[in-house]
């Protein structure tokens, strides 16, 4: 069977299980619809946070990026594996101990203030759509790359998909078809990254090929005679600085986002909660772990298999021709010796490599058979699937339960709590998949805003919500605002601004670290000054400290 | 749990909430970062060991710090006897 066959039959068994999990656990109650009856084991829930989590950008693009990038990929590896241990230890088994719907009833409830709710329902808002308007297209764009349709037909399948199993099933079919798509995406990423491993190494485990072979003296020593740095050379990209400031910011962005804590409010107990975070990150780590081997053999491999051959041997390669026709890899003898040469100087180099083919084109670099690229098709669908219907529920919620519910219409009945809810899901759907179809050209380049928001506003009120009795609802207040404000003046001064990074050069990406900073700051200055929280609140959050569930 | 109790069963979960953070940043912020240029001129055998450390070494101590968080509060909650009641809750639900 050709690869295209096998990329619509494996797609299309794979989206037949999910509207069949998602019509199995379709739910009539607000408990099930919001936070899936808190029922969920914590195994799975663990499968379903790395499902949610890792989204087509860290299927696709981050195996590329930091193949280029060498060490200085390590932000993305350690900012966006290192934020659950802060996730588990600090926040996940309070919020669970909380145990009501969303982030923002948290914040209203702990800071017994609407504007506090507000101004986080805001930011969850803000936070969740920056990041879903992305997803679509990369739906999109993995539908058009395999199954040669329109990129917009492809956002608007995503969106039937999407909305039939969150629809219907809320958290609970969210939960239970992404840790069917947790399964499918990581078969889809492990079995290319072993044959590579294999291929290259002769060790099929690509951890321990990484480490046990001398593919990374290797590559060192080809990067210096081509030009480039050593690819384990630190700080080539980014100031030691700037490394800091980005890993932190991804760190603390990832313990509050909102997709991600929510999940935490689904399990059956605080001990659930607990272990939960530690499944959730050995499932991401399983990928964390695979993902800079990859990079680093499919850089060998690229280089090895390229540089200084022939025109005529590099047509033979027919990965290298298809892959050409798509743009992605092109070839130019600029110098006319009869061979590619690659090197970091652009007037010089001969060979152009975007960096989304490094994990799309490793099953045919390494001869793989064509259901293993259907495969991985429907590996890069689910994840960009289960990140979008994460995110589609936040907003919904955000909208449904924290403005709609606990603000405007607090006496609504279940039925209309839930009819509100599906409501919303199908609205934030449809912008979701306008956003997919129309993307604002500055996608790409606001990733820094979702991380650095959610890093200066969410974070800080959490954390000290639970380990400090004394900030109160004008310490949080103040303290998210000129953590946002301050956030997104500098991002998007830098970005569309024309404003230089004047904080000792540190990046947008990293700038959010600087606004906990000052959100920690300000929330603990102001408490001080203004009177503490009521005895009630006090009571409350010593009672969150304990894991025992009363109700 | 009276008041004492209370107080003994979080001053136990902070200090083990950091010392393990104190290990989380140790690997990820100070080796794989503020220290990789000294570290990166030991070997860890194919690789570099700080560059090793930022790839692979410090998302794997990651997970382990989540798991022993787990254990440890576990064993925890059985001396203040909370990890019993909690789990009659959930049989009764």
């Amino acid at each position: 069977m050709s690869v295209e066959i096998w990329t619509i039959v494996l797609v299309g068994l794979s989206f037949a299980a999910y509207i069949y999990i998602g019509w199995q656990s379709r739910v009539e109650n607000s408990k099930d619809f919001f936070i899936a009856g808190q029922g969920i084991p914590s195994i799975a829930n663990g499968a379903a946070t790395a499902a949610d989590w890792m989204s087509a950008a860290s299927f696709i693009s981050m195996a590329g990026l930091i193949s280029f990038l060498g060490y200085d990929g390590s932000i993305y590896l350690m900012g966006w594996t290192g934020g659950y241990v802060l996730l588990a230890l600090l926040l996940a088994p309070y919020l669970r101990k909380f145990g009501k719907y969303t982030v923002p009833d948290f914040v209203g409830d702990r800071y017994y203030s609407n504007i506090a709710r507000l101004v986080a329902v805001v930011a969850a808002i803000f936070v969740s759509l920056t990041y879903v308007a992305g997803q679509m297209r990369g739906v999109g764009i993995v539908f058009s790359r395999f199954l040669q349709v329109d990129i917009n037909t492809g956002v608007i399948i995503g969106m039937v998909i999407v909305g039939f199993f969150s629809v219907l099933g809320g958290m609970k079919g969210i939960t239970w078809t992404q840790v069917a798509q947790y399964s499918v995406l990581i078969f889809a990423y492990l079995i290319p990254a072993i044959a590579i491993a294999w291929f290259l190494t002769g060790n099929p485990v690509p951890q321990l090929a990484f480490t046990f072979s001398d593919i990374a003296d290797k590559l060192n020593k080809i990067q210096v005679d081509l030009g480039f740095k050593p690819y384990t050379e630190p700080f080539v990209n980014k100031s030691m600085l700037d490394v800091l400031f980005t890993t932190i910011a991804l760190m603390v962005g990832t313990a509050g986002l909102p997709h991600i804590i929510v999940r935490f409010y689904t399990v059956k107990s605080v001990r659930a909660a607990r272990f939960s975070a530690g499944w959730a990150l050995l499932f991401i780590a399983i990928l964390y772990t695979t993902a800079p081997a990859l990079s680093m053999f499919a850089r060998y491999n690229l280089i090895d298999s390229l540089h200084n051959q022939t025109v005529a041997e590099v047509q033979q390669l027919d990965w290298a021709t298809k892959w050409e026709k798509t743009k992605l890899l092109a070839f130019d003898d600029i110098n006319k010796d009869g061979r590619f040469q690659l090197t970091p100087n652009k007037d010089t180099n001969e060979i152009k490599i975007d960096r989304d083919i490094i994990v799309l084109s490793t099953p045919e670099v390494a001869n793989l058979p064509p259901w293993v690229i259907g495969l991985v098709a429907a590996g890069g669908l689910a994840a960009a699937l289960s990140t979008a219907s994460g995110l589609l529920l936040v907003i919904s919620s955000s909208i449904a339960h924290d403005i709609y519910y606990r603000i405007i219409d607090s006496s609504a009945s279940e039925e209309k709590r839930v009819f509100v809810g599906r409501i919303m899901v199908g609205f934030s759907l449809v912008l979701a998949g306008y956003f997919g179809v129309n993307p604002p050209g500055f996608v790409s380049e606001v990733v820094a805003f979702a991380f650095g928001l959610a890093a200066a506003s969410f974070f800080p009120v959490i954390f000290l919500g639970i380990f400090d009795k004394r900030t109160n609802s004008e310490g949080a207040i103040a303290g998210m605002l000129t953590g946002l404000i301050f956030t997104i003046i500098y991002i998007v001064g830098v970005k569309f601004g024309g404003m230089q990074p004047w904080f000792f050069g540190v990046s947008p990406e990293g700038i959010g670290t600087l606004g906990m900073l000052i959100n920690f700051a300000v929330t603990l200055v102001v408490s001080r000054l203004t009177p503490p929280p009521p005895a009630e609140i006090q009571a409350m959050v010593e009672d969150l400290r304990s894991p025992l569930i009363e109700e | 749990m009276d008041e004492d109790q209370r107080r003994s069963y979080w001053r136990a979960n902070t200090t083990l909430i950091r010392n393990l953070l104190i290990v989380w940043a140790l690997v990820s912020l100070v080796f794989s970062i503020l220290l990789v240029q000294p570290l990166n001129a030991i070997r860890f055998f194919g690789v570099p060991f700080g560059f090793w450390m930022a790839q692979q070494g410090s998302i794997l101590v990651f997970v382990a710090l989540i798991f022993i968080y787990a254990f440890q509060m576990d064993k925890l909650d059985r001396k203040y006897n909370l990890g019993k009641q909690d789990q009659k809750y959930n049989l009764k639900k």
